[in-house]
Parts: C-alpha cells; sequence; structure tokens
C-alpha cells in the first residue's frame, strides 16, 4: 500500500505535483494517468525517495521509503530503462543490484529468464535495443519478489508481444496480491488492466475511481441521426423535448435517448433516416475530456496561434459536437 | 546482437502466497548492511572495462617509465651517476604520470552514476546515500591502494636491482616505506578526493577538469607570480607533484612538506571534499 498525503514539488517556479493526496491498494492494477508533463514521473521519483517533496508525504506500508532496510524486496521499480551503465552486462547490472540487497544471484538467473533476456545476459547493455532496455528495467523491478510494483510507462518501445506479456504479467502480479501501480498516457492500455485509476494534470488530481465507475461514467454514449429532411427531423425532435447537435458532416448526434424511441418517433413522422446508429466514445476521448483544462504541451498541427485555455482537448470538444 | 527470446511463460512461477495482508514473498529476508553494499560496488567497478584499462594504463605508466629510466641510467651509470641520490628516487616521474589515470578513475566510480542516470537505480535499491559513498569509497580505496602498491613496490626493487650499486646512498626502511606504501596511500587519498568531486560536480568531464586544475594550477600560478616570490615558492612547495617528490628520499626537485605532512593535508582534503559530496547527495534530487 503506498499512500500520498498533500504530496508537492515545485522546481523554481514551475509547480510540477500540487497537492496530491492519494492511495494505491494492493491485490489490483493502479493506472495512473495524465497527460504529457502532469507530474506522473516526478510523483514516482518522490515515491522512491530520489526527489526531496517541496511538502507532503509518501508512506509505503506505513513507512518512509528511506526506512526500508531492503528496498527491493519490498519496492521493484522501473523508472526509466535508460539508468543503467551501457559498459557493464545485464547479468552483472542486475548481480550488483541484488547483492545491495541481500538477494541470491540464484534470483538473477530466474529474473533475466522471466523476461527472456538470458540469452544476452553476458552482452554490454549498451547494444541493447529500446524494448531490451526496457525488459531489463522491468528484471530489476521483479528482482526482489516485491510487494509493491511500480512501473513508468512499461510498454515504451514493447513489441505486440511484450506488450501481450506485460499486460498478463501485471494482471497475475496483482492478483497474487501485490500492489502494481503503473502510469500510461493511453487510455485504452489502461482499460485493459488497470482496475483502479487515478488521473492527474498539471499536478493535480483529477480523478481517483474504479475503472468501471469510469467507464460507466466517462464513456458518452449517443445516436448518431441523418436524414435528407434534417431541419424537420431536427424539429421533430426539439418537439419531442430532445435537443440534437448537429455534427461536422450534416448529421445530428442525440445524448441520452436510446435508439428504437429516437427510430420509432421519426417513423411516426414519416421522416426517411438514412443512418440512426448508436455510438460509444471512446475511453481515450473521455480521458481527454477530463485533462482537457489541463494540457500544457499542446500540438498545433494548423498552426494556428490560439488562446491558450483552448488546446488539444477543447479542439475535440468542438468536433465531437 | 541476437534478439531476445520470446517471453516464455504466462505463469508467474514465484511460489509466493497471497496472504491477508497481500502478497508474501517465499524467499527469506535479511536487513541490508553496509558489507552488501561494499559487494554491491565491488561487482559494479570490476565488471566495466574502462576500470580495468584506467587501472591497466596506471601500472603501464609507472612500471613502465621506472624501469626505462632505470634502464637507461644503468647504461650510462659508469661514470657520471650522482652518488648522493637514492635510487628509490626514479619511481617519481612514472608516478607522477601514473596518477592521472588514478585521479581518473575516482572521479568516475561517483560522476559516471549520474552521467548514465545509474545513480537512480543504485539509490533506489540502496536509498542510505552514506551508506552508498561509504561503500563506494571503501572499494575505490582499497582497489587504487592494492594496485598502486604493487606498481610502486615493483618499480622500486627493479630500481635498486639495476641501480642500488651505482650509489652512496644507503635507503632506510622508512625510505622503503615511504616510496611504497606512503606514495601509495596518497595516490589514493587524492584518488578518494577526486572521488567526492566527481560527486559534488555531477558532471565527468567537468569534474576530471577540475581535479586536474587542482593539481596543476599551483604551478601555472607560481610562474605568472614572480614579484610576490615567497608565495610563489609557497605555491610550488604545497603543489601535487612537489608534495609527492617529498615521499622520496633525496629527490632533486623544489621539495615538499614533508611525507607526514603531506598525508595530513591529503587526508583533511579528503574528508572535506567527502563531507561535501555526502551533503549535495543527501540534499539535492538525484
Ligand atoms: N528535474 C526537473 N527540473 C525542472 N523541471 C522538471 C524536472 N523534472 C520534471 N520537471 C517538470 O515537471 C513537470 C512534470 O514532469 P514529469 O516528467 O513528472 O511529467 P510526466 O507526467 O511524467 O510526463 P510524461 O508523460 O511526458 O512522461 C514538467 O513540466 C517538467 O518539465
Ligand atoms: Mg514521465
Amino acid at each position: 500500500m503506498i499512500e500520498l498525503e498533500g504530496l508537492t514539488k515545485r522546481y523554481g517556479d514551475k509547480l510540477a505535483v500540487d497537492g496530491l493526496t492519494c492511495t494505491v491498494r494492493p491485490g489490483m492494477v493502479t493506472g495512473f494517468l495524465g497527460p504529457n508533463g502532469a507530474g506522473k514521473s516526478t510523483t514516482m521519483r518522490m515515491m522512491l525517495d530520489l526527489d526531496n517533496p517541496t511538502s507532503g508525504t509518501v508512506r509505503i506500508d506505513g513507512r518512509h521509503y528511506r526506512q526500508l532496510h531492503n528496498p527491493l524486496r519490498t519496492v521493484g521499480a522501473l523508472l526509466d530503462a535508460k539508468a543503467i551503465h551501457g559498459g557493464r552486462s545485464a547479468y552483472n547490472h542486475l548481480l550488483c543490484l541484488a547483492q545491495s540487497n541481500g538477494i541470491d544471484a540464484v534470483r538473477v538467473r530466474e529474473v533475466l529468464d522471466v523476461v527472456g533476456l538470458t540469452p544476452v545476459a553476458r552482452k554490454r547493455a549498451k547494444g541493447f535495443s529500446l524494448g531490451m532496455g526496457q525488459r531489463l528495467g522491468i528484471a530489476a523491478a521483479l528482482l526482489g519478489d516485491p510487494q509493491i510494483l511500480m512501473f513508468d510507462e512499461p510498454v515504451n518501445g514493447l513489441d505486440p508481444e511484450g506488450i501481450h506479456w506485460i499486460r498478463n504479467l501485471m494482471k497475475s502480479l496483482a492478483a497474487q496480491g501485490r500492489t502494481v501501480f503503473v502510469s500510461s498516457h493511453l487510455m485504452s492500455e489502461m482499460a485493459l488492466t488497470a482496475e483502479h485509476l487515478i488521473v492527474i494534470g498539471q499536478g493535480r488530481l483529477l480523478a481517483d475511481t474504479s475503472m468501471s465507475e469510469f467507464i460507466a461514467q466517462n464513456s458518452r454514449s449517443f445516436v448518431r441521426m441523418r436524414s435528407p429532411e434534417g431541419e424537420r427531423l431536427r424539429d421533430v425532435l426539439s418537439g419531442a423535448g430532445i435537443t440534437a447537435v448537429p455534427a461536422a458532416d450534416g448529421a445530428l448526434e442525440v445524448h441520452g435517448e436510446d435508439a428504437e424511441h429516437l427510430g420509432e418517433l421519426a417513423a411516426r413522422h414519416r421522416i426517411t433516416l438514412h443512418e440512426l446508429s448508436p455510438q460509444r466514445a471512446s475511453l481515450e476521448e473521455a480521458f481527454m475530456r477530463l485533462t482537457a483544462g489541463a494540457v500544457e504541451y499542446h500540438a498545433h498541427p494548423n498552426h494556428q496561434a490560439r488562446p491558450p485555455e483552448a488546446g488539444w482537448g477543447a479542439d475535440w470538444q468542438k468536433k465531437g459536437s | 546482437m541476437t534478439a531476445p527470446t520470446p517471453m516464455p511463460q504466462q505463469q508467474p512461477y514465484w511460489p509466493g502466497t497471497a496472504g491477508p495482508d497481500g502478497y508474501v514473498s517465499p524467499i527469506p529476508v535479511r536487513e541490508a548492511t553496509l558489507g552488501d553494499a561494499v559487494k554491491a560496488e565491488w561487482t559494479k567497478i570490476r565488471s566495466l572495462r574502462s576500470t580495468m584499462w584506467t587501472l591497466g594504463v596506471m601500472l603501464v605508466v609507472v612500471i613502465g617509465v621506472g624501469t626505462l629510466v632505470a634502464v637507461v641510467l644503468a647504461a650510462r651509470a659508469s661514470g657520471t651517476a650522482d652518488r648522493t641520490s637514492s635510487a628509490l628516487d626514479l619511481g617519481f616521474i612514472g608516478v607522477l604520470l601514473g596518477m592521472l589515470p588514478v585521479l581518473t578513475l575516482g572521479v568516475l566510480t561517483l560522476s559516471s552514476e549520474y552521467g548514465t542516470g545509474l545513480i537512480r537505480t543504485t539509490l533506489t535499491a540502496c536509498p542510505s546515500r552514506t551508506r552508498v559513498l561509504a561503500a563506494k569509497a571503501i572499494v575505490y580505496f582499497a582497489l587504487t591502494f592494492v594496485t598502486t602498491l604493487v606498481a610502486n613496490t615493483l618499480v622500486a626493487l627493479i630500481d635498486q636491482a639495476a641501480l642500488g650499486g651505482h650509489t652512496d646512498y644507503r635507503d632506510t626502511a622508512m625510505d622503503w616505506l615511504r616510496a611504497t606504501a606512503g606514495v601509495s596511500l596518497y595516490l589514493s587519498l587524492l584518488g578518494l578526493l577526486a572521488l567526492g568531486i566527481g560527486g559534488m560536480l555531477r558532471h565527468s568531464a567537468g569534474a576530471i577538469s577540475t581535479v586536474l586544475g587542482l593539481v596543476l594550477l599551483p604551478l601555472i600560478l607560481a610562474m605568472f607570480l614572480g614579484s610576490f616570490r615567497s608565495l610563489a615558492a609557497k605555491l610550488v612547495e604545497y603543489s601535487v607533484p612537489a608534495q609527492l617528490s617529498g615521499f622520496y628520499p633525496a629527490a632533486n626537485g623544489p621539495g615538499g612538506p614533508g611525507a607526514g605532512i603531506s598525508l595530513l593535508i591529503a587526508a583533511v582534503l579528503t574528508a572535506a571534499s567527502l563531507a561535501g559530496a555526502h551533503a549535495l547527495m543527501s540534499r539535492r534530487d538525484a
């Protein structure tokens, strides 16, 4: 169990993490989401006592990280796969970590085997691909068979098979009763693995909820209707007290009504329909909507200068409505 | 490079159990100690080719130059040899050059971890900054002291064998001790000082330049201080090369303050440097 209390980190005048209070519980995968620069990596560094919080505390099973006698036996973390010395072999890299925590060298071979790096164990890490480096980082996290696991964007650089593997690994680790805390930008990725969600934007907590609740609340469903008699359809709908929002291609989007009801309504008024389709906004869109106000680093594909508050998320809202 | 084999098992095979308070590992736990950290640092330092290269260069330079000087002098020793100096003095030039790889290794021992980002992994495994710094200092010091002692002792024996008969100077046991163990201790202390500077600056190239500056700057400054003769003389006397020459029985150099005082100065500066590195490691973000 990891407890954050009012965790805050300021770099100069930049508030990277802002009063974060939440709990990461054992026995499940907790997804940690946020757009680029939201403060996910900074939060994880503070959890491991690498960065000193400006204020607030982190407790790992009730204790401060520096008070752990065998940190690797309690917490396994993959923060940055590049945090290795390229001149050292995968085996020796893991061996020195194991020795520092009094872990038997047998365990090094075990974890190399688990991540599939045994054939290159004696090769210098300098020559490793991104995905191989990531696997080495995962091996280091598993080394102490810890109760808590922390992964910062673990699928980064992995091939589809590796992604599939790490999803299953995280789920089975959580099923064994471990605390699994994993950061990502991808809501769709989290939807497949995480049971609980913590969403941050610009360092502030935006959501702390179970995955199923998040899906229920955020994946808006709506019905798309297209008709050659668009104006009349709108009048009929508004006559029935239903608001329809015109979409970009001339279709209408109706929220909060089911397709059967809308179809019957149109039929009663003898309106020809070319389309009547129930739609579900993707989780990715729900995530973007949630973090819309908190996205800092926007891409501007059409090079238009915009006011700062109308960014990527706002774009989506325009397109989607 | 061969590609890694596909992920073998879907089921993790750890036989741990899901207890009431979460996962319980079957692997026995014992509290990690400074000894464990030392073992880890020893694995780190010995598993890098750069360590082998640096110490190899040191051995070649110290032993090679020491032998070469002895051979050249022995060949023309018959008439012109200075019969008042000791054969041990001939080790000095090699050590002066061999000092550079020793200092470089000292800097790199800590700064390279910051350069690669490995320090974050290291501190995750061992969050006590005190323990990490102590383990690194112990391993570096022991390794450097032993290798420089081997090199200095070999050179002393070679020089004595080649030229001992051509001089009237009779070396005492203290002369031997200073030229072997004394020099090795002095070099290892300077290396630890460099390690501390590497930890404070965190940047390998910058820290190596700083250390070289500390070694050479007093001599260079002295050259430009013609009008302040007494200050210039002090700068020369307390420069590292001059202090190092003070470990040899009758070297004809400027002479330092003497081996004992030199070791004391080095020990104090090293302690200050390590204390500085410790303070900054504890306070700053990794
Ligand atoms: N060492 C540092 N010095 C100054 N600013 C920093 C430092 N580390 C992070 N920041 C700033 O803090 C903010 C949060 O960064 P962080 O890396 O935690 O974000 P993130 O959520 O991990 O982003 P990403 O998804 O891109 O990995 C960013 O604006 C970043 O510029
Ligand atoms: Mg990050």
